[in-house]
């Protein structure tokens, strides 16, 4: 069974008034199948740890380490890390004028698999994973999100998911923005994944909205940048009921 | 000097890049007046000339000063590697070329050599610079390239014969009133030409003109290139730059009849201590005419240097103008210079609109984290963002034989990068 392991990772960003530390000492483990979802205020550092796990070069870690199956992510170039089966769907997918989307997919399929896919094959698995995801055949020739709504460009990314078949991913917020038709179109993307592949997920959200459509085996609640309450589905439920407040409080204590 | 005239320069840059890079260099003129006054004053009595279609012309080399590297067609360019081809005597006899004709099997297009006595000589333009001027007092024949019928007609004219002769030359390129053609002139090898292309686009022809400059790495190359276009008819001309020491291609177009409709599309990759520039012209002379002007280039390594000037006149009588330009180039090393300077004149206020942009950025870190967390490594990462943002001219060649050669030609020139370090990713 593989695993997943951060421990005791401190994570720091440079802007313009310094260094700013953000992760403060996260340890987390999931295994494959597990849906764990991270939850907290904003400015906790979600996002930050997501970034951290797929090597974005704006965070450094400071110390600390991460793990899949015993292997040091943090070694590992960005590529690598996909590689080793790490998914990143991203809060805010990135236009990529010039590429169509088929012609990406492809290429980080092949990149991937070690391999170019089968033609035939691949064609069909494209076609099939766009039109349960209600995306119009359109989009396979289209430029990589350039004039994609927002709900669009979350598709895009659960779209990559479910081709490429990681071994664990990280969902950075990918309920935001989302109608409520959109959402639940991603989630079931997201849930037909883990039923195909017994993927790990790690879920980040600020709300528990999209908790209702991918249910959550953990969930963490992040405030200043460490893990400051662990639980069941249950824990969702509290949050959902008081908010946020409870921590910030203890947090500024 | 035209109390209309209200020049609307000082070029909107947009300091961010399409793909949200930051802009690195971009050198625009606070006024066009200020950028030429200098270079004219010599010649014109000191007084500057403030529309783009008021410069000096002439077909005597004599009639040019000396070329000081001050005048506006010179200012960017590295005049001491020219001197020969500016000044000295060009060989203006015959060069061999081979013909490879596409669809219509050659059908409608005659390619032979004419006299200088020929009447299309002069018709699609005058020089403006002394270079331009030496070739056209120097050439002994003209190479025309003349389409006619209304079936469509394809021809490659591959010049790759010019050799290390100092040479001048002039073409003509004319196509017949309701003619359908694609002209490409594909050049390669050794060169150190200066050459003067006429083309002639007749009423509701359509025509599209491809100048690929692919010359070896010592070749220098200087063209002017002189556009006509006749009432209803269609002109697309793409300038592609990928090979050469310095290479220059000046395309000036005037849409001279109602209806006229222009496209002038770019596309360079300038390397190492190469020198690719384009000096481009629109000229809106008559009402409702549209013009597109759409140039993009990458630089990569030490001393690769280019230079976009793009101008856009609509005249008096150019009432019902739609017109737009730009420029975007792709940094990919350090060390590299990019100058790209949009100027827009407008002589009327009757116009549908007008507007430029231009934009010189770095690679976006953005993208390339997002295509190698797909498991793209960083070399394909990069090669597919810099085919990307060039592919869209690409495309727009419309001649799918040659979009499919410059794709791979451009994936030439990026694995060319094997030996150059690559540039920092980290934000």
């Amino acid at each position: 069974m593989s695993t997943l392991k951060i421990s005791d990772l401190h994570v720091s960003v440079e802007t313009d008034q310094g260094t700013k530390q953000i992760l403060r000492g996260v340890d987390l483990t999931i295994n494959e199948g597990e849906i764990h979802a991270v939850m907290g205020p904003n400015g906790s550092g979600k996002s930050t740890l997501a970034y951290a796990i797929a090597g974005h070069p704006k965070y450094t870690v400071d110390s600390g380490s991460i793990t899949l199956d015993g292997e040091e992510v943090l070694e590992m170039s960005v590529d690598e890390r996909a590689k080793a089966g790490l998914f990143l769907a991203m809060q805010y997918p990135v236009e990529i004028p010039g590429v169509t989307n088929s012609n990406f997919l492809r290429t980080a399929k092949t990149a991937i698999a070690g391999e170019a896919p089968a033609i035939r094959t691949w064609v069909k698995d494209v076609r099939g994973a766009m039109e349960k995801l209600r995306m119009d055949s359109s989009f396979a020739e289209r430029n990589v999100n350039e004039g994609f709504s927002g709900g669009e460009k979350k598709r895009n990314e659960i779209l990559q998911l479910e081709l490429l078949k990681p071994r664990f991913a990280v969902l950075d917020e990918t309920d935001s923005g989302l109608d409520v038709d959109a959402l639940k179109i991603v989630s079931e993307g997201v849930n037909r994944a883990k039923a195909e592949t017994g993927l790990g997920i790690l879920l980040i959200t600020h709300y528990t909205r999209i908790l209702r459509y991918i249910k959550p085996d953990f969930v963490h609640v992040f405030v200043a940048g460490r893990v400051a309450e662990e639980g069941g589905p249950e824990l969702a439920d509290q949050l959902e009921n008081e908010g946020y407040d409870r921590f910030l409080t203890s947090a500024s204590a | 000097m035209s109390d209309e005239t209200i020049p609307l320069t000082g070029p909107t840059v947009d300091l961010t890049a399409p793909d949200g890079g930051t802009a690195v260099e971009v050198t625009g003129t606070g006024s066009r007046a200020a950028l030429i006054s200098d270079a004219t004053s010599s010649h014109n009595g000191g007084a500057p000339v403030q529309t783009r279609n008021a410069r000096f012309t002439s077909t005597e080399v004599s009639a040019f000063p000396e070329v000081t590297g001050r005048e506006a067609s010179w200012k960017l360019t590295p005049v001491d590697a020219l001197r020969d081809l500016i000044d000295g005597a060009l060989d203006g006899g015959r060069y061999d070329f081979t013909l490879d004709a596409g669809a219509g099997d050659g059908a409608g297009i005659d390619v032979s050599w004419v006299p200088r006595t020929d009447q299309r000589v002069g018709l699609a333009g005058i020089p403006e610079e002394r270079a331009s001027a030496n070739a056209w007092s120097t050439f002994s024949e003209a190479l025309a390239i003349t389409v006619s019928g209304e079936e469509r007609a394809e021809v490659r004219v591959q010049r790759d014969a010019f050799g290390p002769a100092v040479r001048g030359a002039h073409t003509i390129i004319e196509a017949k009133p309701f003619s359908d053609s694609v002209v490409v002139l594909d050049n390669s090898r050794d060169a150190s030409l200066v050459e003067n292309v006429e083309i002639i686009v007749g009423d509701q022809a359509r025509l599209t003109v491809v100048t690929v400059q692919d010359f070896d790495d010592d070749a220098r190359y200087l063209a002017t290139h002189f556009g006509r276009v006749g009432r209803d008819a269609t002109f697309k001309h793409v300038v592609v730059s990928l090979g050469g020491k310095v290479v220059r291609v000046n395309p000036a177009v005037t849409l001279a009849e109602r209806g006229a409709d222009g496209e002038l599309l770019g596309v360079y990759f300038s390397d190492a201590g190469q020198h690719l520039e384009q000096q481009v012209f629109m000229f809106h002379q008559a009402p409702d005419t549209k013009g597109r002007v759409n140039y993009k280039g990458a630089l990569q390594g030490a001393g690769a240097r280019t230079v976009w000037i793009g101008d856009v006149l609509i005249g008096p009588d150019a009432s019902g103008t739609d017109s737009y330009e730009q420029n975007r180039n792709l940094v990919l090393t350090d060390g590299t210079r990019a100058d790209s300077i949009p100027n827009l004149e407008i002589e009327t206020g009757d116009i549908q609109g007008a507007g430029h942009a231009s934009a010189t950025g770095r690679f976006d870190d953005e993208q390339l984290f997002y295509l190698q967390s797909r498991g793209i490594p960083e070399e394909v990462a990069r090669r597919l963002v810099v085919r990307g943002f060039l592919a869209d001219i690409v495309q727009k060649i419309g001649f799918a034989p040659l979009e499919e050669r410059l794709h791979a030609a451009i994936e030439a020139e990026l694995a060319g990068d094997a030996e150059t370090p690559s540039i920092e990713v980290t934000a």
